[in-house]
């Protein structure tokens, strides 16, 4: 069957390649961070728990060792060719794949649907452009690895923190900050308990990056006890909110570096911080209506 | 409580601008020590959550494609099309990508488009395309900076994909709180939890909407050279 195996494939076999062109190039660090990428990507299975660790340690040490180099700056020539079209390939091939694999459970794993879709994609899409635009056979993947030294270490930061999560939730902090949040709340007050939930949620998630990791520990700090227990109100509309308000977290917090960090590095933002700060302001509002929501709907 | 101690080297270590890479190391070594673990047994926690999440790091099989596309031009065809579409400002060109990336995350469709997708390749540069004939960039208005106007397209992604996703009864977050309430004996359909998303998409779209016309205002109001 079909499955992130496939996908684990495909996205290793490319970090490899980018490891052999900047061996070529001679971008040492470089090429060894994403050989050690490729490495994880096709044997990770294998490495073993410690063994995992130490591929990690190695990658930071290579990131912080400031040896990795930017992408080199790169012309585009003159447009030609179907490229609107060649550029919607890949969104066409997720969307249509995941509709399609769905529809065979026996050969692909249908919860990995989409990303197997997406790595179809991305190699029909690599396909059809070097025989539409003519391309020289390795001019993809090089174009490819200048862009992923762009992005440079902010590749696998989004990967780090999500395993950061991980011994978080080993440590117990999430019961911890729950308790804090819950012993902080007027007594007596829906307000207040709304406001210490959808807050909570938020800053919870401004701490973790990720809405789900705050979301058991909130529920069971403030959700259940106070909101639905104590001042009877409905558990699903308390639930959808909640998580909404962690959202709003999301996208204030550079712990979230998928959707804050990655984005800046990919559109060559001088401001590490420049998509939070261009999504703060509808964030605080909609956390500030998503609270009152919560508090109308409990009252 | 000393189990927090690393909340407070990530915040730290972010505010003193460490290398984030570093300050999430210290901060898990910490964390773990804190709450009476061995060192090992971290590293292992570590190593086997970085394994597990790899499906995060994969998106960046596309990047040879876009790059590809980019060294042929696609930037410059994408500015082309904008203008060739008559009345087309940023604002405008955004507000319809919130609604598209709503829509196509409640239906399910949440990775079809992305930041190395489509931003990157086409809303950023279309966006900054319809800017720059709105007047941008041509003084040194930090507000008309093309870093601004690329930024705003990465925050609209962002801001479409989360509030429109949870209307999908099948997405992880519907499923984490469906699991969650479970625990607590209150048995929900995915449904219910769904449509308490539509308030929030439909304010989310309000509020960023409005965010977005009113950049294109205080680009048309900017003396012009």
């Amino acid at each position: 069957m079909i499955g992130i195996g496939f996908v684990y494939l495909v996205a290793g076999s490319f970090f490899a390649a980018a490891a052999i062109l900047g061996t070529v190039d001679r971008r040492w660090s470089n090429a060894l961070f994403h050989a050690l990428l490729a490495l994880s990507f096709f044997a990770g299975d294998r490495l073993g728990d410690i063994g995992n660790g130490i591929l990690v340690l190695a990658l930071v040490a290579i990131a912080t060792s400031g040896r990795m180099k930017r992408g080199e700056a790169s012309t585009a020539a003159a447009p030609q060719g179907p490229l609107l079209a060649l550029a919607l390939v890949i969104p066409a091939a997720a969307l249509g794949g995941t509709v399609l694999f769905k529809q065979m459970p026996a050969r692909v794993d249908p919860a990995q649907a989409t990303l197997v879709a997406l790595a179809v994609g991305a190699l029909l899409a690599l396909l059809l452009c070097h025989l539409l635009l003519r391309a020289a056979p390795l001019s993809g993947v090089r174009a490819g690895r200048r862009l992923l030294d762009e992005i440079g270490w902010a590749a696998i930061m989004p990967q780090l923190l999500a395993s950061l999560g991980a011994v978080f939730a080993l440590a117990g902090v999430g019961e911890v900050v729950g308790g804090l949040i819950g012993r902080a709340i007027p007594t007596g007050s829906i307000f207040g308990a709304a406001l210490a939930y959808g807050l909570g949620m938020a800053l919870f998630t401004v701490v973790m990056g990720n809405a789900f990791a705050a979301f058991p520990v909130m529920v069971s700090a403030v959700a259940i006890p106070l909101l639905v227990h104590r001042y009877g109100g409905d558990p699903a509309p308390i639930a959808a909110l909640g998580m909404l308000a962690g959202f709003c977290g999301t996208l204030l917090t550079p712990m979230a570096a998928n959707f804050n960090i990655v984005p800046a590095a990919l559109l060559e933002l001088r401001d590490r911080y420049g998509v939070i700060r261009a999504q703060a302001a509808t964030a605080l509002l909609l956390l500030a209506f998503n609270i009152l929501l919560l508090w109308w709907v409990v009252r | 409580m000393l189990v927090l101690s690393g909340i407070a080297v990530i915040a730290l270590g972010f505010l003193l601008r460490f290398h984030p890479l570093l300050v999430i190391i210290v901060s898990a070594l910490l964390t773990g020590l804190a709450a009476g673990l061995e060192p090992l047994t971290v590293l292992a926690r570590f190593g086997h959550a970085f394994n597990e999440t790899r499906y995060v790091t994969a998106i960046y099989m596309v990047l040879p494609v876009i790059g590809l596309l980019e060294r042929h031009g696609l930037q410059e065809r994408a500015r082309t099309l904008v203008a060739g579409l008559k009345g087309l400002t940023v604002g405008r060109l955004l507000a319809s990508y919130l609604l598209f990336r709503q829509i196509a995350a409640a239906l399910g469709l949440t990775a079809i488009a992305g930041h190395a997708q489509t931003v990157r390749p086409l809303v950023a540069p279309m966006a900054e395309a319809a800017a720059e004939r709105q007047g941008a960039g041509a003084d040194e208005d930090a507000r008309a900076d093309p870093e601004r106007v690329r930024a705003l397209a990465a925050a609209t992604d962002n801001i479409g994909l989360f509030f429109g996703e949870d209307i999908f009864i099948a997405i992880g977050s519907i499923l984490l709180m469906k699991g969650v309430l479970d625990g607590y004996g209150f048995h929900i359909e995915p449904f219910h939890l769904s449509v308490w998303a539509i308030p929030t998409a439909i304010a989310a779209a309000l509020i960023h909407g409005t965010r977005l016309w009113l950049f294109d205002r205080r680009l048309a109001r900017r003396p012009r050279r």
